[in-house]
């Protein structure tokens, strides 16, 4: 089995310049950026009033949406904030780089880097929130809540958001690539191996073509790579909502 | 530093039996999104009409159980094919 399962490749490096290294992971978020910006640019060209093209329709199906969702899960006052295009950018972002492995792009979410830089900036909106709204002793107070003994198990249970948000969506992505690859590999053995028992020449060439390898792990796909990227996207987006308007002190209505 | 093959195939293979014990991990979240499914069933049994919201709920909190499952999925992996003990010595 030539399987090859490892992270991200490195393409550029640099240890004069004080470690810099180009990976994969970065390339091809440049990429989905490039994609999403492009897509938006010419979703948003020539706008109406009244719309009259199917392309602005399109953009306010979608705006319509995110407005539904921000207003639903945070509370309709936050619908008019930043919140509404950093849940949008966010949840388009997460979706492009877990849809990129289909198109056979190495996923930028099956890297921990991205995704552990997400939560972090999450964790950042949730404490600035939480400050912001009960000030630093507010803040520093709540952690000796209900009782100051509770003290470290509830430091432990503050750092175990991002930790966890960041896992969750690593975990999916970077184990429906894993078992992709292994199904891969598994079906190319497979083949070679019962195409190598017809006689003669026959079986010789025929056992270098991985003939069962094709059809199924696209069947497969449907739910490793559509379902579980519109999933997590998705989850990553409704946890970073209902943390940040709960630290808010405002909650779902 | 040398070391002897007899050392390294153990680590080896402890390394391997270590990735198949932490994936009995995967039975937790397996009875518990079980359960959970089986519960909206009923709602949804009873309130026909709810069938959205209860699909959304539902599925957000699958993904939030499957966490300590995808944990131990993460040890398993690591301990196959980064091999992390194999180096110490």
């Amino acid at each position: 089995m030539d399987l090859d399962i490892t992270g991200a490749k490195i393409l550029i490096s640099k240890p004069e310049w004080g470690g810099f290294m180009l990976t994969e992971t970065v390339v091809v978020t440049w990429g989905v950026m490039l994609v999403l910006i492009l897509g938006a640019w010419f979703l948003t060209r020539n706008l109406e009033v009244h719309p009259t093209k199917n392309r602005q329709i399109v953009a306010e199906m979608i705006v319509g949406a995110f407005d539904n969702l921000v207003g639903t899960n945070m509370g309709a006052k936050y619908v008019s904030t930043w919140y509404l295009p950093f849940i949008g950018a966010l949840f388009c972002l997460s979706l492009g780089c877990s849809l990129s492995s289909l198109i056979g792009c190495y996923a930028p979410t099956s890297d921990l880097s991205t995704v552990l830089a997400w939560a972090l900036l999450v964790f950042a909106l949730i404490t600035y929130n939480k400050i912001r709204s009960g000030g630093i002793l507010g803040y520093l107070k709540s952690y000796t809540d209900p009782i100051p003994v509770m003290t470290p198990f509830n430091i432990i249970g503050e750092i175990a958001t991002p930790v966890s948000m960041a896992f969750r969506h690593f975990g999916n992505i970077a184990s429906g690539s894993v078992i992709t690859a292994l199904i891969y590999g598994g079906l190319s053995a497979l083949s070679g191996l019962v195409l190598g028992l017809l006689p003669g020449a026959l079986g010789e060439t025929l056992s270098n073509i991985p003939i069962f390898a094709a059809g199924i792990p696209a069947v497969l796909s449907l739910y490793f790579d559509f379902f579980s990227s519109f999933l997590q996207a998705f989850i990553f987006c409704m946890l970073t909502m209902m943390y940040v308007s709960s630290a808010a002190g405002d909650g779902a209505q | 530093m040398e070391t002897s093959i007899l050392a390294k195939a153990i680590v080896c293979g402890c390394s391997a039996l270590g990735a198949g014990v932490a994936m009995i991990g995967g039975l937790g979240p397996g009875i518990g999104e079980g359960y959970a499914v089986g519960k909206a069933l009923e709602s949804m049994a009873r309130q026909p009409e709810m069938k959205g919201t209860l699909t959304t709920t539902m599925l957000m909190g699958c993904a939030v159980a499957e966490t300590t499952g995808l944990y131990s999925l993460i040890i398993a992996l690591i301990l196959l094919f980064v091999n992390p003990f194999t180096g110490l010595f």
